[in-house]
């Protein structure tokens, strides 16, 4: 692209797809405020009409909303955490030499070829069920009482099946990143007389701290729309124990049929995305600098 | 201090033998240079100094002490890697301090020590910049100073060179050889590179297919090399090799004869030849003369010495300066 003639016939060549992305982003954002701006309940067709920030005013002081906006910041940050600590300690050690690496390494990565819906059923009515599930017969073979995960504690049980889906992304891209560490390095710092507790926090997790960014960023991204597990696990129950922000737009337009206050709290959904990115850029961007 | 004495030292690695007994006495204080083609095993020899290989038979005595099975940073050793292995999330200072922060040191002792480290090798105005930020020649010395600052009792060097162009070689080259006239440290240097073998080393240990070719100064080996190998390998242009009927001639199956150690004239000379290329130094010309019934022979003659190609001369090697070799290529 030396020339301005070059830089101009790729500008066209590009315009497509430029304009159709955008188009792609902006029409369904474009209708949303709208649609958050006017009462529109399915139940009254034809019966739009404006009504300004109401909808908004009613989502925000909804009972339910101070507990979602809490669920989803503790459901993205549990989650982060345990695919975080647990994919780098997978990753270390998947990156060691052993009997059937290929193996493991393809059966570490299954998890996240497996639907959300599926898994979610899987963990329910297989591992977490309080009568039939593998945890409950643990539980009883060792002479304890089966807890009822996900009556009890339903979070923490969404927040680990979720972790289970994800924990093989951070693995992967932790494990590539791994491989990717000079090797001299680590024989440097043996030489320097570092332990291998010493080449972990001083060689490795540096280098790593890039790739460690990435993951959180890019989960973040998915986590913050977590929906399906919820649906099939707790429905946001027992009350609003594991109702989210998304769930609870679920919740207004597809239960109560009311568009204009679901859209309002799409846009809402939105701007919070938008201060966790801003945040998350903020606290751990600089690692994309080189 | 760092006497290195290798005994019976062999290395395999699953089926491939890649040095098959060597025994090496290295003393306290020496600079003592690894040379060998690629392949040769002079870098799995220093690995296997380092601890960073096990080895696969044999001892390793460090100051006397059988150091075979002890971990690398308990030998006392410090090496700089080819491609450095800076650490590149840390500032020079950072990575100048590791070794002696890894060593519990305390805060005012480390900064004395890198201060120091940091002067001897210039680095003091870049102290708080990043690898990346910095020339291959400072991160050079950056990696010889993180080797320094622990005060080993010998220092490894893995061509630490070949990453360099050539005028920063050559000064490089100087400075490491200043270094130890400094410290007065022994040194192990692996080089593929015959000219930085023979400007830096006390002793010179020529290595080919894992076994050692000859033990020497730089000079012994330039003056009587073993071997074919180690005649062809030391000297710079290359040693000439006659085979056959001149050979016999002269009293041995190989004849070799330095390109310095040959006569040229217009009148008369033992061998006849044509100039192919002449190559202009300067300082010298390297003559590259077709013999018949010899071959190509190279010859160095002084950068004032003009001739064309194409030109007819007569060849003299100097009697008494020819290398004889028997069949098997050993020298007699």
């Amino acid at each position: 692209m030396a020339t301005l003639h070059t830089r101009t016939s790729a500008r066209l060549m590009m315009a497509p797809a430029v304009i159709l992305l955008l188009a792609w982003m902006i029409v369904p954002l474009g209708m949303t405020l709208y649609f958050s701006l006017l009462r529109y309940n399915l139940l009254m067709p034809g019966m739009e009409s404006w009504t300004g920030l109401d909808n908004y005013t009613y989502f925000l002081t909804d009972p339910a909303f101070s507990t979602a906006l809490a669920n989803t910041l503790l459901l993205v940050a549990g989650v982060l955490l345990i695919t975080v600590a647990g994919g780098t300690a997978l990753a270390v050690l998947l990156d060691q030499p052993f009997w059937g690496r290929g193996i493991v390494r393809l059966l570490v990565i299954a998890p996240f070829f497996v639907m959300p819906t599926v898994s979610a059923l899987v963990w329910k009515n297989m591992l977490m069920h309080p009568v039939n599930g593998l945890f409950a017969w643990i539980a009883r073979t060792v002479g304890l009482q089966p807890v009822d995960w996900l009556a009890e504690v339903p979070l923490f049980s969404i927040i680990v099946i979720v972790a289970w889906q994800w924990l093989p992304f951070a693995t992967l891209i932790l494990l590539t990143a791994l491989q990717s560490l000079d090797e001299e390095q680590k024989e440097a710092a043996e030489m320097d007389g570092a332990g291998a507790g010493s080449r972990f926090i001083y060689i490795v997790l540096p280098h790593l701290a890039r790739a460690i960014t990435v993951v959180v960023l890019i989960q973040t991204i998915f986590l913050l729309s977590i929906f399906a597990e919820i649906l099939v696990t707790t429905n946001g129950g027992p009350g609003v124990q594991t109702t989210t922000i998304t769930y609870l737009v679920y919740l207004q337009a597809l239960l109560q049929f009311d568009v204009g206050t679901a859209s309002a709290g799409g846009i809402i959904a939105v701007i919070l995305a938008n201060i966790v990115a801003i945040f998350l850029i903020r606290l751990i961007g600089k690692n994309l600098d080189t | 201090m760092g006497s290195i004495l290798l005994e019976n030292v062999s290395k395999a690695f699953g089926e491939a033998v890649i040095i098959p007994s060597i025994d090496l006495d290295i003393s306290d204080g020496e600079f003592v240079v690894f040379v060998g083609p690629s392949g040769c095993g002079k870098s799995t020899l220093l690995r296997l100094i380092a601890g960073l290989e096990d080895v696969s038979g044999g001892r390793i005595l460090i100051d006397g002490s059988d150091m075979t099975g002890t971990p690398p940073a308990r030998r006392r050793l410090a090496m700089v890697f080819q491609s450095y292995a800076l650490y590149p999330h840390m500032s020079v200072r950072g990575n100048i301090a590791f070794p002696l922060k890894m060593a519990g040191e305390n805060r005012e002792v480390i900064e004395r020590k890198v201060t120091d480290a940091a002067r001897v090798l210039n680095l003091t105005d870049y102290l708080d910049r990043k690898p990346g930020q910095l020339s291959g020649g400072q991160r050079q010395r950056v990696a010889i100073g993180r080797a320094i600052v622990r005060e080993p009792g010998a220092f490894l060097f893995d061509e630490p060179l070949s990453n360099l162009d050539a005028a920063l070689r050559v000064a490089m080259r100087l400075e490491i050889s200043q270094l130890h006239q400094h410290l007065k440290r022994t040194m192990i240097y692996v080089t593929h590179d015959q000219v930085e073998a023979m400007t830096m080393a006390d002793k010179i240990v020529v290595l080919n297919a894992g076994k050692i070719e000859q033990v020497g100064s730089p000079l012994e080996l330039y003056r009587s090399p073993h071997n074919l190998f180690v005649a062809g390998f030391i000297g710079s242009p290359k040693m000439n090799f006659v085979n056959g009927i001149e050979a016999e001639k002269l009293g041995a199956a190989t004849v070799g004869v330095r390109p310095e150690h040959i006569t040229l004239s217009t009148s008369d000379g033992l061998w006849e030849g044509e100039v192919g290329v002449a190559e202009h130094l300067g300082s010298d010309t390297f003559l590259h003369i077709e013999v018949k019934d010899v071959g190509q022979l190279t010859a160095r003659v002084g950068g004032e010495f003009t001739v064309r190609p194409g030109d007819k001369l007569f060849i003299s090697p100097d009697r008494d300066r020819l290398h004889r070799f028997n069949e098997k290529g050993a020298a007699f």
